[in-house]
């Protein structure tokens, strides 16, 4: 489903990613960890095409099509998703109306008719259950004076509603209570189905245990230095990301 | 017997019979601002003596007057003298069918739904006798007349209701007001009269109908509204489609008079030809819009959505005069391009208990330049009078202007004046959000604008809410990215 060759950006001159691979296919788990300034977030960003970052190599496909020419709406319209680490507020756009614009300019763009408002609340009452997002929260503005916490489910629950082919969960976890990380957690798993592919970015193994991924990858200095099963996350907890840099020091060195 | 005021108006029927015995007929006046023009204007329309008085004071007043200094844009030079002041009635170029039409005229009817008949009208296209708000127009007119309820226009009013015109004429907005108000009483074509009998409450928002039959009342318009004891009326100024139109100064005046527990709320929704992107053309919207709540307990309510012309320059105000009698201000203000506004409010307290509620909302995109202007001052008798005034400004991209002048007198130690300002700007996280949600740029600015102005929208009237709302986002189209 996403292919990802060699993948090379920069921001403001700076080069951030520098050669990233990466296959994944339809109803995977895939987990991305990394010491701070790895470029997991920026990988993330340069996905779903954030305007500050520039790819100066590489190719990344999404279902046959050039991910990096398609525009940010594009890209959120063929199917992509991004959790985001840090949720915007935007005043006097309530919740509900912001979701059914942007549901209904997805749809317009498969061709599909605005869903009716019936049809609408429904869906809403349905997803919101996943998260256990409280209705109240529907009417207010988005996300203005939510609580860390309930900016993340916000984010899933606008997963649940948007039902992308691919979600990207950018640092979900960060600022979570143990309880909120169960519920975020769990609206993930339900999410979970054969055609649905994830990309969970974060810093602790602590998520994936909630989470189950398929594949762990581990992001260094703009590059996955390795990948391996969910054991490998448990690996990282116990020992760091050091052994990781010397064996990758030894290899380049020889 | 002959009385004086036959002799006074056999004087002034020879003078203009001297200035113009053969232009009696002529549809055009000269151009040029003088004595004579004014009385053949008066005569033009037929108007009783102390109508031509008071427009020869208010031409006395206006050549004593000059340009006001204050205002934060440079003022553009007018020619006075080079404007014709009467055409009556005045005729767009007719056009035959839409083909006709700038095609990007066209293609912002369309945006914002305005039905076909409706685009013929607002473009000068002959339009078919049968329209369909003709009967509704008579419909309503007839509903209206059994209620008591005067609504004509300024002429007809002056034939038909000469008693009351005489009586509150220039009582809100005087002759000698300010420039503008005063060449306005020289000149004024014409405009609207609305009267509201005692204990009526007008079951129509009262524009429906003006808003199709109305568009050529021309520059100088005057509007008098009088709400009388217990009466309530909403009046909608104004059209959401871009009019054309060909003159370059537009200086109204509209009076708005509560009397006891009477309720006037004032809505308009202004979108004049803003003149190109370079600021080329464009209208010169300089009004003068006033309120009095004479009554005790009475309130006026001003709503205001401003996204046309090239400059916008108006103060919609209210006189707290009766005893808790309330004002409120709500505006949008829009600029872009090179587009200039200096709008505000004043509230005057002066009875007890009044109180006042200011919420302006301005947004600035290109060049445009944005300025709050405001005045809310408390009287020595206006004991526990309150006001809250919020003014916010929206920047979209880096070369706009905002700029806040609020200005505060109280000479009551028992009264609460509340002030608040925020200043914001449309952020790229903002729209790259929204970006991620399958929502292009425009639409997210469109939706960003929309919640910032929802308060202000609010108090428009339904369906008059909704196109205000279309209005802004064509209004900002193209202004980011």
């Amino acid at each position: 489903m996403l292919t990802i060759k060699n993948l090379h950006a920069e921001v403001e001159g700076k080069k951030i990613l520098k050669g990233i691979n990466l296959e994944i296919n339809k109803g995977e788990m895939h987990a991305i960890m990394g010491p701070n300034g790895s470029g997991k977030s920026s990988l993330a960003s340069v996905l779903a095409g954030r305007d500050n970052y520039t790819v100066t190599e590489g190719e990344v496909w999404f279902n046959g099509k050039n991910l990096l020419d398609l525009s940010p709406e594009d890209r959120a319209r063929e199917g992509v998703f991004l959790a985001f680490q840090y949720p915007v507020e935007i005043p006097g756009v309530s919740n509900l109306n912001f979701l059914k614009t942007a549901l209904n300019e997805i749809r317009a763009y498969k061709g599909l008719p605005a869903l009716e408002a019936r049809e609408f609340l429904k869906l809403t009452k349905e997803k919101q259950q996943l998260v256990d997002f409280h209705s109240n929260l529907m009417n207010r503005s988005l996300n203005e004076g939510f609580s860390g916490g309930e900016k993340k489910r916000n984010e899933i629950f606008q997963l649940a509603m948007l039902d992308p082919q691919l979600a990207i969960l950018d640092e979900t976890d960060s600022g979570l209570d143990i309880d909120a990380l169960r519920i975020v957690s769990s609206g993930v798993n339900k999410l979970r189905d054969a055609e649905k592919s994830f990309v969970v970015i974060t810093h602790y193994q602590r998520l994936l245990e909630y989470i189950i991924p398929d594949f762990v990858h581990v992001l260094y200095n703009g590059r996955i230095i390795k990948t391996g099963t969910k054991e490998l996350a448990l690996e990282l907890e116990e020992r760091g990301y050091d052994w990781l840099k010397e064996e990758l020091h030894l290899k380049e060195s020889v | 017997m002959i009385n004086s005021n036959e002799i006074i108006d056999d004087i002034a029927n020879k003078e203009y019979e001297f200035g113009f015995t053969t232009d009696i007929e002529m549809d055009i006046a000269p151009p040029g601002l003088n004595e004579d023009i004014i009385r053949f204007i008066s005569a033009k329309k037929n108007e009783p003596e102390w109508l031509l008085e008071w427009r020869l004071k208010g031409f006395a007043a206006f050549k004593k007057m000059e340009f006001p200094k204050w205002q934060h844009f440079e003022m553009p030079a007018l020619d006075l003298q080079a404007v014709s002041y009467y055409a009556a009635p005045r005729k767009k170029k007719q056009l035959n069918s839409l083909d006709e039409v700038d095609p990007e005229l066209l293609a912002t009817f369309e945006k914002l739904g305005i039905p076909l008949n409706e685009q013929k009208a607002l473009t000068g296209v002959a339009v078919d006798a049968v329209f369909d708000s003709v009967s509704v127009a008579t419909t309503f007119k007839g509903k209206l007349k059994e209620m008591g309820v005067i609504f004509c226009s300024f002429g007809e009013a002056v034939q038909e209701h000469p008693e009351l015109v005489k009586k509150y004429l220039g009582s809100v907005v005087p002759h000698t007001d300010n420039i503008f108000a005063a060449l306005n009483s020289a000149v004024f074509s014409d405009g609207s009269f609305v009267y509201i009998p005692k204990g009526v409450r007008c079951p129509m928002e009262l524009s429906t109908y003006f808003r199709i039959n109305a568009q050529n009342t021309g520059q100088f318009e005057r509007t008098l509204i009088i709400a009388d004891d217990n009466s309530y009326v909403s009046y909608l100024e104004g059209c959401t489609a871009p009019m054309r139109d060909e003159n370059q100064l537009h200086a109204a005046v509209v009076e708005l008079v509560a009397l006891e527990h009477a309720e006037i709320k004032y809505s308009t929704v202004q979108n004049w030809y803003p003149g190109d992107k370079d600021g080329k053309g464009g209208i010169y919207n300089f009004v003068t819009k006033r309120g009095i709540c004479k009554g005790a307990a009475s309130k006026i309510s001003w709503t205001q959505v401003e996204t046309g012309s090239a400059i916008t320059w108006k103060y919609p105000s209210v006189i707290l005069q009766g005893d808790h009698s309330e004002g409120e201000f709500y505006s949008v203000a829009v600029v872009r391009n090179k587009q200039i506004a200096d709008t505000g409010t004043k509230i005057h307290h002066i009875g007890k208990g009044t109180k006042s509620r200011i919420i302006s909302k301005g947004i600035s995109a290109g060049h445009g330049d944005n300025s709050y202007r405001g005045l809310v001052s408390v009287g020595p008798r206006a004991d526990n009078a309150r006001n809250f005034t919020q003014c916010d400004s929206l920047l979209i991209g880096n070369q706009c202007g905002s700029h806040t002048f609020p200005y505060i007198e109280s000479r009551n130690k028992s009264a609460m004046i509340e002030h608040e300002a925020t200043t914001s700007k449309i952020g790229e996280d903002q729209i790259f959000y929204l970006n991620q949600r399958g929502i292009d740029s425009e639409k997210a600015v469109a939706l960003i604008v929309n919640g910032y102005v929802k308060e202000v929208l609010n108090q428009l009237p339904m369906e008059f809410a909704v196109e205000a709302q279309k209005l802004l986002s064509i209004t900002l189209e193209g202004s980011v990215g």
